[in-house]
């Protein structure tokens, strides 16, 4: 066993930018793994992602011709399944992805591989793979390693590492996808509603409130705080999910990024993994929670331990009008 | 007809928690336990079926732990599920979570389930593996991250959506008997009723061994585990400046913040 195995994701026709940050993470353990950097897309049309999969330090990637059109979990298992069986690889890098959470469990639980998941580092220490992840709400790290097995499959949380921009020279190859029995079939895709005069991909001052702000009817004094500080006022899931502000204010992973934005002040937000994912690249993030153990204060710029009502109603005095 | 429904109870650590001597885990007396978050929406897409098809169909609740779980899935009960499932025995300790789903597939064959729902992850380590992996040891069909369902009990289709990244979700149409696992979000769960609440007490929870279900030794615990936790430690603190001071102070930093944004 040597060398590691990447699975690229597209989707709509379209490489998921998170395909070429394994990329990084595969060449940046490469010379651990003492063998080749394999990257595999499984598409219908794969050839057309080859050239954007061929970055420096890539030794070969693999178009893997699929008579499955869209992602099924099924097809993916078996077509990864028959990748690790020809290349034998040491580690192999899926994204943590909503489609890789529909298979990669089922792989690894059926062939008996070593297994993590949302692993947002790995390395070899003498010679064995240790794979490092989140534990308690991402308030611990927690290190696995993998007794006893030579393959290991880890899905790597996305964002995490820089994407390498040089081009590289790795031959290029073709496979068939093995068939598969069809047990579910993709319909369609749909997208969410508009988000009407909502605009949180566009808004340079951000304004969220999470789960810390309680009840509904708590909602209100924050909507008209960030009307005073001039800033959109955006969200994390829970408040979304309970119907509190409209899914269009929602930032993170299933909602909206924060693309333009410059300041953002995440009140009562513990910082998941995935309300990260929508701004976490904010230059300026201000966190204000009472907890001053949270994650968010990881990549805050500026954290407040502090109540967010007590700070608000204080942000309201003392705002310029 | 019959629904069961996977459930975990998770760990918090508490303000001021330690690490176990042998740095593996968080020393169990600083934890605070809960029902996993994701728990509530599977059990409440169940019961939703349960009401929808006049009571035809059992939800059955099963969870791998210790006797402090009963109190997670007396909250089931009370929310309406017919009966309760416990697994454990001190073999069990140090399952990762493809080992505690080798364990629900077994429960499952036993119950013979139409639908298996899972939540698609457990608040506390974010797994997102143990529902998927139940199915694979099922060899039944599955969908991650199902944020909406069209099921009538006994149907030998489903219709449903998918969560994908960026608010894309996908429309999946799936053979049943499957395992779905239910995303935040797919339904307003309920609370439970002072009513509900008594009639949980007379509800029985049956608690079973890994043996009882036919598994070895090494189908559990680390030998049946597909990784072992090395070590946890406290990541080093962030980058956060922390603005200090009585309330007034630490908003009038704000204020120059905002301020400097906006380049007054
Ligand atoms: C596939 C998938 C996609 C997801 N997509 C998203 C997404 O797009 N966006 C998203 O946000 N989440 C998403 N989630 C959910 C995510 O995992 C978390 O559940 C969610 O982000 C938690 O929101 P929160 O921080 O508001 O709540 P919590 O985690 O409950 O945090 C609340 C925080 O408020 C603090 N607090 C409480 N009271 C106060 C107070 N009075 N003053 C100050 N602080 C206080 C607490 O200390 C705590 O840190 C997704 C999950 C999955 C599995």
């Amino acid at each position: 066993m040597s060398g590691i195995l990447v699975i690229a994701e597209h989707r709509m026709d379209e490489l998921r930018p998170v395909s070429l940050e394994l990329i990084a993470v595969a060449v940046g353990v490469k010379a651990q793994a003492s063998g080749p950097v394999t990257v595999a897309i499984i598409a219908n049309d794969p050839q057309k992602y080859a050239q954007a999969l061929s970055v420096q330090g890539v030794d070969e990637v693999i178009c893997v011709k699929s008579a499955v059109v869209e992602f099924d979990p099924d097809a993916y298992e078996a077509t990864v399944a028959a990748l690790i069986a020809a290349k034998n690889p040491s580690l192999v890098l899926l994204p943590h992805s909503v489609n890789s959470l529909a298979y990669a469990p089922a792989l690894a639980a059926k062939t008996g591989l070593g297994l993590a998941t949302d692993a947002f580092k790995v390395e070899f220490d003498a010679g064995a793979l240790v794979a490092t992840r989140g534990g308690y709400g991402q308030k611990l790290n927690v290190e696995v390693d993998f007794p006893g097995k030579s393959t290991v499959v880890v899905t790597f949380r996305a964002n995490v590492c820089k994407p390498i921009d040089a081009a590289g020279s790795p031959t290029v190859t073709q496979m068939d996808a093995p068939a598969t029995p069809a047990r579910g079939q993709h319909k369609k895709y749909i997208e969410a509603a508009g988000g009407g005069d909502v605009d949180i991909p566009g808004s340079e001052f951000i304004l969220s409130i999470g789960r810390g702000v309680g009840e509904e009817d708590n909602v209100e004094q924050f909507r008209e705080l960030a009307q005073t500080v001039g800033a959109e006022l955006g969200c994390s899931r829970p408040i979304a999910d309970a119907g509190w502000l409209p899914k269009s204010r929602q930032v993170g992973q299933s909602g909206k990024t924060a693309a333009n934005c410059k300041l953002y002040i995440a009140m009562g937000i513990s910082g998941s993994v995935q309300h990260m994912a929508g701004m976490k690249h904010v230059e300026n993030i201000v966190a204000v929670n009472t907890d001053p153990k949270a994650s968010i204060f990881h990549i805050a710029r500026y954290g407040i331990v502090g109540d967010i009502f007590e700070i608000g109603e204080e942000l309201r005095n003392q705002f310029p009008a | 007809m019959k629904i069961l429904v996977t459930v975990k109870q998770v760990a918090a650590v508490d303000d001021d928690f330690e690490i176990r001597t042998d740095g593996r885990d968080v020393d169990p007396d600083f934890l605070i336990h809960d029902l996993n978050e994701w728990d509530n929406f599977s059990l409440e897409e169940a019961m939703k079926i349960k009401e929808a098809a006049g009571g035809e169909v059992e939800v059955v609740v099963v969870s791998v732990g210790p006797e402090s779980v009963d109190e997670e899935l007396r909250k089931c009960l009370a929310k309406g599920a017919d009966r309760a499932i416990r697994v454990w025995d001190d073999s069990v300790e140090g399952s990762d979570p493809i080992a505690i789903a080798r364990i629900i597939a077994a429960v499952a064959k036993n119950e013979a389930p139409d639908m298996l729902f899972a939540g698609v992850q457990a608040s506390d380590h974010s797994y997102a593996a143990t529902g998927i992996a139940t199915a694979s040891f099922l060899g039944w069909p599955h969908a991650a991250v199902v944020s909406l369902l069209n099921y009538t009990p006994g149907s030998k289709m489903a219709t449903l959506q998918r969560e994908l990244e960026g608010g894309t979700y996908a429309e999946v149409e799936l053979e049943c008997p499957a395992v779905l696992t239910i995303q935040l979000g797919i339904n307003v769960p309920r609370y439970a009723s002072l009513r509900g609440i008594k009639q949980a007490a007379a509800k029985p929870i049956d608690v079973l061994t890994p043996s009882a279900l036919g598994l070895a030794a090494t189908d559990v615990g680390e030998a049946g585990s597909l990784s072992r936790v090395r070590r946890m430690y406290v990541p080093a603190k962030g980058q956060a400046e922390l603005i200090e001071g009585t309330p007034a102070e630490q908003v009038a930093r704000l204020v120059k913040i905002i301020q400097e944004f906006k380049g007054v």
